[in-house]
């Protein structure tokens, strides 16, 4: 199965990455940028095909490694 | 003093960490691989140096953070063990959760490789009894993401129970926005946990304790350490 885990700053946690980001883009000309976030999106291939256990091992990825959940937030999402 | 130096892949400040243990306390720190499940018999400090362990892949010390020594370590801190870390080894810390909070990106995006001035906020402790509270000294740094945050209530804390030890600041001891180098919160350059046996800094006082590299402000550090645990034995 293929699953997905997108990790994203916490609200409130300055990010200087996407301000940089951000002046970036506004100074390569594309409109209508307001603010930018940056984060992380890990790609995992999942053996087996139970969904429930899948989403459980990825919340236990999530927590032990993949997330400093001090800062930042998850969300899992098996795809297929 | 008998100290181990915690060795991770990617790690570069190990060998200057240990020539600084040993000047200070006369005996050879044992080099500890972070596959190893326990410190050697009768180690007084663990040491987490700095450097770039797993070449600061996913998170700065997140991967470390989870290495099988750090199981040891977690017990030796447990028991009252004496664990400074530096740098990235104050990263790793904070990742195994065993000091609070997180280094961020610094605000300014760049690597800052230049000295700092300190502030040593207090010198009743094992980290800090080389120094007179309020003393300034100068050592180098070295780090991407020395940012240290944490939440509000966590920051309180830190404050109320004098856990913050070391602090930037200009060189007659002025804390404000233009000394604070990376933007940390409340110009955090050094903690203790709760129990003040654990410190993590961003700064490297093993780079300044011979006459050869322009300054020794940073013996203090080990030699109060040393003092420390004379005592104590």
């Amino acid at each position: 199965m293929k699953a997905r885990v997108t990790v994203t700053l916490k609200s409130g946690i300055l990010d200087p990455q996407g301000k940089a980001i951000e002046g970036a883009l506004k100074s390569l000309g594309v409109d209508g940028v307001a603010s930018v976030r940056q984060g992380k999106v890990f790609d995992i291939e999942i053996a087996g095909s139970d969904k429930a256990s899948a989403e459980a091992a990825l919340k236990d990825a999530a927590d032990k490694l993949l997330a400093n959940t001090v800062i930042e937030n998850y969300r899992v999402e098996v795809l297929s | 003093m008998k100290s181990a130096v915690l060795v991770f892949p990617g790690i570069n400040r190990e060998r200057d960490m240990a020539r600084a243990l040993r000047l200070a306390s006369g005996h050879e720190p044992a080099m500890v691989w972070h596959a190893e499940t326990s410190l050697p018999r009768g180690t007084d400090l663990v040491v987490v140096p700095g450097g770039f362990s797993y070449g600061d892949y996913l998170r700065c010390g997140a991967i470390a953070a989870r290495a099988p020594v750090m199981d040891a370590v977690r017990a030796f801190a447990g028991d009252g063990g004496l664990v400074l870390g530096v740098c990235n080894g104050f990263q790793i810390l904070c990742e195994a959760g065993l000091l609070p909070g997180v280094l961020m990106r610094n605000a300014r995006l760049k690597f800052i490789c230049h000295d700092v001035h300190l502030r040593v906020e207090r010198s009743d402790t094992p980290f800090t009894r080389g120094y007179n509270a309020g003393q300034v000294i100068r050592v180098p740094v070295a780090h991407g993401e020395g940012n240290y945050e944490a939440d509000e209530e966590t920051l309180k804390r830190l404050e109320g129970e004098g856990r913050v030890l070391y602090r930037y600041c200009s060189a007659d001891g002025l804390v404000d926005e233009n000394s604070n180098i990376n933007g940390a919160a409340q110009s955090i350059a050094g903690i203790v946990n709760e129990r003040g046996n654990v410190l993590g800094m961003m700064p490297h006082p093993e780079n300044h304790v011979e006459d050869i590299m322009g300054c020794t402000d940073g013996r203090g550090l080990f030699a109060g350490l040393v003092a420390h645990l004379e005592r104590a034995a």
